[in-house]
């Protein structure tokens, strides 16, 4: 059977499977809908942790950013990881000790202050915004590479998914197919680098196979004309302040954060933790790995070869614009090398030798036809990278759904309104969340990646430092956070835009303070934050003792209760 | 559910010696873990990873296999230890549920 048919299979089983899971849990009430009813085992919300921190930019992108980054990769790799490891030491349990339906939640009550409840409200619909589309892009790439449809009618079928399945069943359903959706994504990413790792170094683990091909490979860019793979090129300090920025910035991630709020105690929430960083190592040690295979692959297949005898799979990526060859020589020969082939208004650029034109995002899904893998396991790879993108986009629009339906409709408009009415408007609020999310997802703003960079900067200056300072600042009070949060959101935002050329900044990158890009930046922004906030906080008058009590409060497990009904 | 929530306590009590001992500990607990967090990732796997890449782990130069790969590995131990260290001193001091 062909890739075709075996993806139109595989693609409605799980699509069957997800909208079934999420009619048979249906939900009546607010408390499942935000926060699954609190009785979700850690084995299981480890599992959907997973699947909602893994995005399509992870399962799609992250691969294929590593291979063409070599070292620099890391990154990601530690950022994505090594924030994990600050939000579930500094936040989870104690978020779950406070045990109420948002993040948002958190940040009005700890600093009893409607502005700042407000303020998080919108943050966190900004950051889920920015999210979302980039999950429906990845339903897109996937759908019209592999079922030969146009990228829009893809986004639609992927919005009209989410939306069925979030507002029907809202956060107790959204576990359950985020945990099928983690088994479909991780076995779709690591059949095809277990065998493409036999195939390549003879060992059947990813992770120890790559340390014995990742020396050839440093061999063979060098000879090309590359830096070696394994070194370092951006500046140590940027390395360093991208890396602490994307920790930061995913730390204080409210989509995640929401889940740990659906265990029974503060006791399994750390226990989900642990599930959960097992289940993302998982595919984030063997993504540098694959990327090393998938490297090695591309340039063994391509590089010198004449156009007329590209592999089969070279001109079907052709047809979706995310691979192209400007022959600029006139050789008909394929060149890979150091450089852009082409100028950002797509006419040959003549400063670089490089010929091929490769988008990140069709590294994982071009690798194992690259490697001549079954039509089974290609078809597998798209059902994974679909899971990936679905279980991310439906925890998403819950959080922004908690966030404009419970935080700025229920606590700050109409206190008053009845259960049926808070569940309709989380419902409604979902709905309208999924069109937005599939307008941006067909009509993505030409400044995707620059957005993302202000995403985790913002969530970085923004959210992390004033929930950390919540939880472990008994002395810290509302105008302390608020001076903190403005001081760090407005610095990072006008560095981001000042040097981002596509949001109308003049700055060049020569006048970078200290040479830290825009995606690093948000780690002095917290810094400032932070600092800020202290010293503001000291200088005005403690926090009210009901503050004082709530935040005792959080710090011991015992009477972790149900989460009180408003 | 198999605890009530508990009642606040009255406003302006002060801490019991037990519960701010619990406290310290969690604290020592929680930056010792994030010294080994520091260290392994932005000491070893940022600052000093082009000076460790003259060792080799397989083909592979330490400081880059540290930052692809081994310090996620650190990062399960981390959390790990954190859970299992904080049910015992929940345990230890009383404030279990």
């Amino acid at each position: 059977m062909s890739v075709q048919v075996w993806t139109y299979i595989l693609v409605a089983v799980t699509f069957g499977l997800y909208i079934g899971i999420a009619f048979a849990t249906r939900v009546k009430d607010t408390r499942s809908f935000y926060i699954a009813g609190q009785g979700i085992p850690p084995l299981w919300n480890g599992m959907a942790i997973a699947a909602d921190w893994m995005s399509a930019a992870s399962f799609l992108s992250m691969t294929g950013l590593i291979a063409f980054m070599g070292y620099d990769g890391a990154v990601y790799l530690m950022g994505w990881t090594g924030g994990y490891v600050l939000l579930a030491l500094l936040l989870a349990p104690f978020l779950r000790r406070f045990g109420k339906f948002t993040v948002p939640d958190f940040v009005g009550d700890r600093y009893g202050s409607d502005a700042l409840r407000a303020l998080a409200a919108l943050t966190a619909i900004l950051i889920s915004f920015v999210y979302v589309a980039g999950q429906m892009r990845g339903v897109g790439v996937v759908f019209s590479r592999f079922l030969q449809v146009d990228i829009s009618t893809g986004v639609i079928i992927g919005v009209f998914m989410v939306f069925l399945y979030a507002s029907m069943s809202g956060m107790k359903g959204i576990t359950w197919t985020q945990v099928t959706q983690y088994v479909v994504l991780i076995l779709a990413f690591l059949i095809p680098s277990i065998a493409i790792s036999l195939q390549q170094t003879g060992n059947p683990l990813p992770q120890l196979g790559f340390l014995n091909v990742v020396g050839d490979l440093d061999t063979l860019q060098r000879e090309l004309g590359f830096t070696a793979y394994t070194a370092q090129t951006r500046s140590t300090l940027d390395i360093f302040c991208i890396t602490m920025a994307l920790m930061v910035g995913t730390a204080g991630l409210p989509h995640v954060i929401t889940r740990f709020y659906t265990t029974p105690t503060v006791r399994d929430a750390r226990t989900s933790a642990i599930y959960a960083i097992c289940f993302i190592a998982l595919l984030y040690t063997t993504a540098p790995a694959l990327a090393v295979f998938a490297k090695t692959n591309l340039i063994g297949s391509l590089n010198d070869r004449p156009y007329a005898e590209a592999p089969a799979w070279f001109k079907t990526w052709e047809a979706t614009k995310l691979l192209s060859f400007t022959d600029k020589n006139g050789d008909g020969v394929i060149q890979y090398r150091p450089g852009n082939a082409l100028n950002a208004d797509k006419t040959p650029n003549a400063d670089s030798a490089n010929e091929l034109t490769i988008d990140n995002d069709i590294m994982v899904l071009a690798t194992p036809e690259v490697a001549n893998l079954s039509p089974f396991i290609i078809a597998l790879v798209a059902a994974g990278g679909l899971a990936a993108a679905l279980s991310t986009a439906s925890g998403l629009l819950i959080t922004v759904s908690g966030a404009v339906a419970h935080d700025i409709y229920y606590k700050l408009i109409n206190p008053n309104a009845s259960e049926a009415a808070r569940l309709l408007a989380g419902r409604i609020t979902v709905g309208f969340a999924s069109i937005a999310a599939g307008y941006f997802g067909i009509n993505p703003p030409g400044f995707v990646a620059q957005v993302v960079a202000l995403a985790f900067g913002l969530a970085a200056a923004s959210f992390f430092p004033l929930l950390v300072l919540g939880i472990f600042d008994k002395r810290m009070n509302w105008q302390g956070a608020m001076a903190g949060l403005l001081v760090g959101l407005g610095f990072t935002l006008v560095y981001i835009v000042n040097f981002t050329p596509t949001l109308g900044g003049r700055g060049t990158p020569d006048a970078l303070f200290l040479g830290i890009s825009t995606q690093g930046i948000g780690t002095l922004g917290m810094l400032l934050n932070v600092t800020v906030a202290l010293i503001v906080s000291r200088l005005t008058p403690p926090p009210p003792a009901a503050t004082q009590d709530l935040v005792e409060g959080v710090r011991y497990p015992s009477g972790a209760g149900a989460a009180q009904i408003h | 559910m198999t605890n009530p929530p508990a009642s606040p306590p009255p406003v302006s009590a002060p801490v019991s010696e037990q519960k701010q001992a619990y406290w310290r500990a969690t604290i020592r607990l929680i930056l010792t873990l994030l010294a080994v967090w520091f260290v392994v990732a932005y000491l070893m796997g940022i600052v000093f990873a082009p000076a460790l890449n003259s060792v080799r782990i397989g083909e592979a130069p330490l400081g880059f296999w540290i930052a692809h790969n081994g310090a996620i590995y650190v990062f399960i131990a981390l959390i790990a230890i954190y859970a299992t260290r904080m049910r015992a001193l929940d345990r230890q001091y009383g404030v279990e549920e």
